[in-house]
């Protein structure tokens, strides 16, 4: 009898009411993510009353609090951060491959069983411990190596920036590594190839897309990422000379200088709209792995 | 014969690319765990030195170049129990609705595509929409409150993705086992789909919040303080965490080499929490997965 009732209209207005509220949590990702670009575009669109979007973008002088005449160019700061991901991922990338390739076929169940756990861990570590990292071991060594005065360079933002984007290049590379068919191995091994042609020139061919898709993951870490590059990269304002120089990237920037502004200035509509740039730019590297992947899937299935 | 020689060195030539192949892989795989253990090790050892009962135990002191980080674990502990509290419910919820009553479409496909961009979104922005949102529109000031919500919502496509994990390894015949029996959507989630996938639910939410526990730059400008000597008695209240102060202490401290041993102590502290986050949701997938199962 029980069950029964439980059917009846109350039953059915109890079931939906749930049912729409599943919903909305499963429409937040939605409302997050365009409310994230509403709410910064809404905040970074006053800084171009005073500011032209010209200047903004191509100009490489930035000098918000120069009472003369305050200068809001972020050229500098977007050449930092294109080299210090570039240096990282010229590291990362070849060893990250290496070691998805090592831990698709090379490595014995037992070795893998430690491996994989170590390599999480380092997704694990907080970004600010490599910074502090960075400060006191990696900095150093750099500066003792070139012989320069510090070692807060551009050099060591990518040195770390490379140990950070490992995990994601080398779990992404590992898994389409592991989803080419069998059958691709096989017959690679029966024509007579050794097992290291059959990964070079079967394997990894056929799985590039998704070998491609870790790098633009591991790139948009790498942009994104910012305690790391704040204490490890000196933050000159000056426009990126070269690895062994000081650089401050847009992120860093932004913490930098966030704590400090009078809220509603320009400067502050400024700083968010860095922080709009560097939306835009972690959303069309992000979704260009996304449609790789998605691609990749549906070819394998 | 002629063939047969050239066979063999063209042999003995993919041998050699072999060899020297899986070697450079090897180095590779060396040289990253040698890094990560020559890491390990240097904060291990100069942080060693610098606890004490004491340091765990007391508020900074002199200028913080003395005395310990109490009120930053403190801190930290409750800025993620706000997270924690905002995110896991809200992830498990949107986890529930994708994987048991979303039908395949283009929203759905749009729902996932969100929660993926949103993983990839820097902490940073994240920062900058906390002051927006809940700093300044809905006037929490910067608070453990905005840091927390700031932070939950960064961990949420983390939880949902987790939890979408746990409820896709329960088998379909569950469901089709309580639907045959004229359980409604939600008495089959309730009592044939939740129990069997909340270990993996937990486990997933606690990995989140140990990444959340270490984040910096989204704490940074919404509640995040350089210094308090007591404890937040409101949730509107300022706090200390473990990340910012490693981070002042390693950068905007006015006496650096004094406050480098404290720095290492922290750094210690903070890596100690997350690999303990880390085994603590290990642990809870084993214990959770005994008792529901029974």
């Amino acid at each position: 009898m029980g069950t029964v009732k439980k059917k009846g209209v109350l039953g059915d207005l109890k079931e939906s009411l749930i049912q729409k509220i599943f919903q909305t949590s499963g429409l937040l990702a939605i409302i997050v993510l365009l409310g994230i670009f509403a709410l910064l575009l809404y905040t970074a669109i006053p800084a171009f009353r005073e500011v032209s979007l010209k200047e903004f973008l191509t100009s490489t002088r930035w000098d918000p609090t120069s009472p003369e005449k305050p200068e809001f160019g972020l050229l500098s700061m977007l050449a930092s951060t294109i080299m210090v991901t570039i240096g990282a991922l010229l590291i990362a990338f070849p060893v990250g491959v290496a070691v998805a390739a090592y831990l698709s076929d090379v490595a014995s169940p037992r070795v893998r069983e430690i491996v994989k756990p170590v390599v999480e861990l380092l997704a694990a570590i907080p970004s600010v411990v490599v910074g502090f990292i960075g400060i006191t071991l990696v900095g150093p060594m750099i500066a003792k190596i070139f012989n320069l005065s510090h070692g807060l360079t551009a050099l060591n933002g990518s040195l770390l920036l490379a140990i950070m984007a490992l995990p994601t290049i080398i779990s992404i590379s590992e898994d389409s590594l592991n989803a080419v068919p069998i059958s691709f191995v096989e017959a690679s091994l029966a024509l007579g190839a050794n097992r290291w042609q059959t990964l070079v020139r079967v394997k990894v061919p056929a799985a590039l897309s998704g070998i491609i898709a870790s790098l633009m993951l591991g790139m948009g870490r790498a942009i994104g990422e910012t305690m790391t590059v704040l204490m490890a990269t000196g933050n000159a304002r000056a426009f990126p000379q070269g690895f062994l120089q000081s650089a401050r990237t847009l992120t860093a920037n932004i913490a930098i200088e966030l704590g400090e502004v009078p809220y509603y200035t320009t400067h502050y509509y400024a700083l968010f709209a860095i922080g709009l740039v560097l939306f835009i730019m972690t959303f069309f590297v992000n979704l260009t792995a996304d449609v790789i992947l998605e691609k990749q899937k549906r070819k394998l299935q | 014969m002629t063939g047969s020689i050239k066979k063999s060195r063209k042999n003995l030539k993919s041998q050699l690319a072999q060899f020297t192949g899986f070697l450079f892989l090897r180095l590779a795989v060396y040289s990253v765990l040698f890094i990560l253990l020559y890491f390990f090790y240097d904060i291990g050892h100069q942080g060693y030195r610098a606890i004490s009962w004491e340091f765990i135990s007391q508020v900074p002191k002199r200028g913080m170049t003395e005395g310990g980080i109490f009120p930053a674990i403190v801190g930290t502990f409750l800025v993620t129990l706000i997270t924690a509290l905002f995110a896991v419910p809200l992830g498990m919820a949107a986890a529930i609705y994708l994987n048991e009553y979303a039908r395949a479409g283009r929203l759905t496909r749009l729902i996932r595509l969100s929660i993926r961009n949103l993983a990839g979104v820097p902490s940073i922005v994240y920062g900058l929409f906390g002051v927006i949102l809940f700093v300044n529109m809905l006037k929490f000031g910067t608070s453990v409150l905005s840091a927390g919500l700031t932070l939950g919502l960064l961990t949420l496509p983390w939880t949902i993705t987790a939890s979408e994990e746990a409820l896709k390894s329960v088998p379909d015949s569950y469901r089709e086992g309580a639907l045959a029996l004229g359980a409604t959507r939600w008495q089959m989630i309730r009592t044939n789909v939740l129990p069997y996938s909340i270990p993996g639910m937990l486990t997933g939410a606690v990995l989140g919040l140990a990444r959340a526990a270490g984040e910096t730059a989204p704490i940074m400008f919404t509640g995040a303080a350089f210094y308090l000597p007591f404890l937040p008695r409101s949730l509107k209240d300022q706090f200390m965490a473990l990340p910012y102060h490693l981070y002042i202490m390693a950068t905007q401290h006015h006496a650096i080499d004094k406050a480098r041993p404290l720095a290492y102590g922290t750094a210690l502290v903070l890596i100690v929490f997350v690999v303990l986050f880390n085994l603590g949701a290990i642990l809870l997938r084993a214990r959770l997965r005994k008792k529901w199962r029974h």
